[in-house]
C-alpha cells in the first residue's frame, strides 16, 4: 500500500490549504463611486476602437536535462519537458514529464549473473501534475549593471512511474530557481524527489529519486 | 542500432532546447496604448509584488502596454522607461479615445460567475491510488458538465478511468457548498503480468457522487468528493467499487 506517500501527499495539501489567506470577506466592501452629474449632455458620436488584445503570457513550456539517481540502479541522464500555467504571481500548476534509462545495481555489476530487468524495462519514464508556489521572488544579479527578475519555487504533485515492468503513483517534491532572461525565455534549475513503492528487489520499500535538472522554458 | 545512448540522448535535449529558443524568436509583443489617471503608475522590474519600483509615469502620460503576466502588466512609457504594473492601477487609464481600458481579472463575483473549471486530483480507488485531471463547464452556477480522466495505480493491478457527467451545486455562493453529481463512463484495468489471469478489462461504469468545495480565494478551490462506482462486468453480478478523493481547482 502507498500509505505513507498518501499521507504525506494529504498533509502537503492541508498545509496549503491553512496557509492561504482568507480573502473572502476583505474584497466584499464596494468602492463609492461619486460621480459628478452631467448638466449637458455632448452630441459627439464618439469612434468605437477596438484595440488589439493584450498579449497575455501564462504558459510556459520548454525542456530539461540533468541527472536523475535511481535508487538501487545508479545514477542516469534524465531528460523531459514541462508545461506550466501561472495562475497568479505566486501559484502555477506544471505538468513533467521525464524519461532516463536506469543503469545496473551493484548486485549485477559485482556478480555478472543474469541481469535482473530487460532492457525495456529499464527504461525510467514518469509524469506528474503539480501544483507550485513561487515563495521568494527577487533578482539575480550580473555584474554591476544586470539584474535578472528570479523566483524561488516549490512544486508538490502526484503522478505515475514506469519502471520494472510496472506502474507507480508517484508523489513529486521539487524545489527550483526560475530566472527569466528577458520577459519570455526562464532558465530553470530544479531538484525534485520522486518518491513511489516499489518491490522490484523482491520487497516492498519506498525509494526515493533524486533528480537535479537544468531547463529552459518559454512564456507564450 | 538502438540509439540510447548518453550522447545520443544530449544531443536530443539540446535540440529540444535550441527548439525551444526557435519558438519564441517568432514571438512577437503586442501593443495597445493607454493614458494614465492614477496620479502616477508604479513600474516594477518584474511581474511581482517582490521586485522593486524603480520608475513612475505621471498622470496624463501615455504608456504602450506591451504584454501582460497574470496580473502584471509590462508597460513602455513615452521617454522608454519599461516596467511591470499591477492591473488594478491601469483599471482607471483610459484609451486614447477616451474609453475605459477594459483589462479583466479576478474579483470576489468570479465565484458564482465563472464558466470554466480546470483541477487536478488524486485520491483511493478500492485500493488503488488515483491521479486524475478534470474539467467542468457551468451551465447555471449551480448546474455543472464534468468530465474527467485517471490514471489508477494498484498493487496488483493498474488501469484507467474517464468518466462525464453532471453535478448540482447547492449553494454556490457559500464559501463552502456541498454538491452531488452522476455519470457513466469507462474503467479499463491491467492486472499484473506476474498474476494467474493477465487479462485485461474494459468495462462501463456509472457512478453517484457527493462532496463539498470551498473557495479558497477568488480563483480557486479545494473539492473534496465520495463517488460510488457500478461496473457493468460481462459476468453475472456487476461490481462496486468506492473513490475518495481530493482536488484543487482553478476557475475562471
Amino acid at each position: 500500500m502507498d500509505r505513507e506517500l498518501r499521507v504525506l501527499l494529504l498533509s502537503g495539501l492541508a498545509v496549503v490549504a491553512v496557509a492561504t489567506p482568507q480573502r473572502a470577506h476583505a474584497q466584499e466592501a464596494p468602492a463609492a463611486e461619486t460621480a459628478t452629474p452631467q448638466v449637458v449632455e455632448p452630441r459627439v458620436q464618439r469612434r468605437e476602437v477596438n484595440p488589439p488584445g493584450l498579449d497575455t503570457e501564462n504558459f510556459e513550456a520548454g525542456a530539461f536535462v540533468g541527472t536523475l539517481s535511481i535508487e538501487d540502479f545508479g545514477a542516469s541522464v534524465v531528460y523531459g519537458g514541462r508545461l506550466a500555467y501561472h495562475f497568479t504571481e505566486d501559484v502555477f500548476a506544471e505538468a513533467t514529464l521525464g524519461t532516463a534509462d536506469a543503469g545496473k545495481t551493484s548486485y549485477e555489476d559485482l556478480s555478472g549473473s543474469a541481469e535482473l530487468l530487460s532492457d525495456d524495462d529499464r527504461q525510467f519514464t514518469y509524469y506528474d501534475l503539480s501544483v507550485g508556489w513561487n515563495a521568494l521572488p527577487g533578482e539575480v544579479f550580473l555584474g554591476g549593471r544586470r539584474a535578472m527578475p528570479s523566483a524561488v519555487y516549490f512544486t508538490l504533485g502526484a503522478g505515475s512511474t514506469r519502471f520494472g515492468g510496472d506502474d507507480h503513483f508517484t508523489v513529486a517534491l521539487g524545489a527550483g530557481l526560475r530566472v527569466l532572461a528577458n520577459d519570455w525565455i526562464a532558465v530553470h534549475l530544479d531538484a525534485r524527489n520522486l518518491a513511489f513503492e516499489s518491490d522490484l528487489l523482491g520487497k516492498d520499500k519506498l525509494t526515493h529519486n533524486l533528480q537535479f535538472t537544468f531547463g529552459l522554458t518559454a512564456f507564450f | 542500432m538502438r540509439r540510447t545512448g548518453p550522447i545520443y540522448r544530449l544531443r536530443l535535449a539540446s535540440c529540444l532546447l535550441l527548439g525551444v529558443l526557435a519558438a519564441g524568436a517568432v514571438h512577437a509583443a503586442s501593443s495597445m496604448q493607454a493614458v494614465v489617471q492614477d496620479p502616477f503608475l508604479e513600474l516594477r522590474t518584474g511581474p511581482g509584488r517582490g521586485f522593486p519600483v524603480t520608475q513612475v509615469v505621471d498622470r496624463g502620460a501615455e504608456v504602450n502596454l506591451l504584454r501582460r503576466r497574470t496580473d502584471w502588466i509590462k508597460v513602455r512609457g513615452t521617454n522608454g522607461v519599461e516596467g511591470w504594473v499591477h492591473r488594478s492601477q491601469l483599471e482607471r487609464t483610459l484609451t486614447p479615445a477616451g474609453a475605459q481600458l477594459a483589462l479583466p481579472g479576478p474579483s470576489p463575483e468570479s465565484r458564482t460567475g465563472h464558466r470554466w473549471e480546470l483541477g487536478v486530483a488524486t485520491g483511493d480507488l478500492e485500493g488503488a491510488s488515483v491521479v486524475r485531471a478534470q474539467g467542468a463547464y457551468l451551465l447555471t452556477p449551480s448546474l455543472l458538465v464534468r468530465a474527467d480522466v485517471a490514471q489508477l495505480l494498484g498493487n496488483s493491478s493498474d488501469g484507467w478511468l474517464g468518466t462525464l457527467g453532471i453535478a448540482h451545486v447547492f449553494m454556490p455562493q457559500w464559501r463552502v457548498s456541498p454538491f452531488v453529481g452522476i455519470g457513466g463512463g469507462g474503467l479499463h484495468v491491467e492486472p499484473e503480468a506476474t498474476l494467474v489471469q493477465p487479462e485485461d478489462r474494459s468495462d462501463t461504469v456509472a457512478y453517484a457522487g457527493l462532496g463539498l468545495r470551498g473557495y479558497l480565494t477568488d480563483r480557486f478551490m479545494l473539492q473534496a468528493e465520495y463517488r460510488e462506482f457500478v461496473v457493468f462486468t460481462s459476468r453475472d453480478d456487476n461490481e462496486e467499487i468506492d473513490e475518495w478523493t481530493v482536488s484543487f481547482v482553478y476557475f475562471f
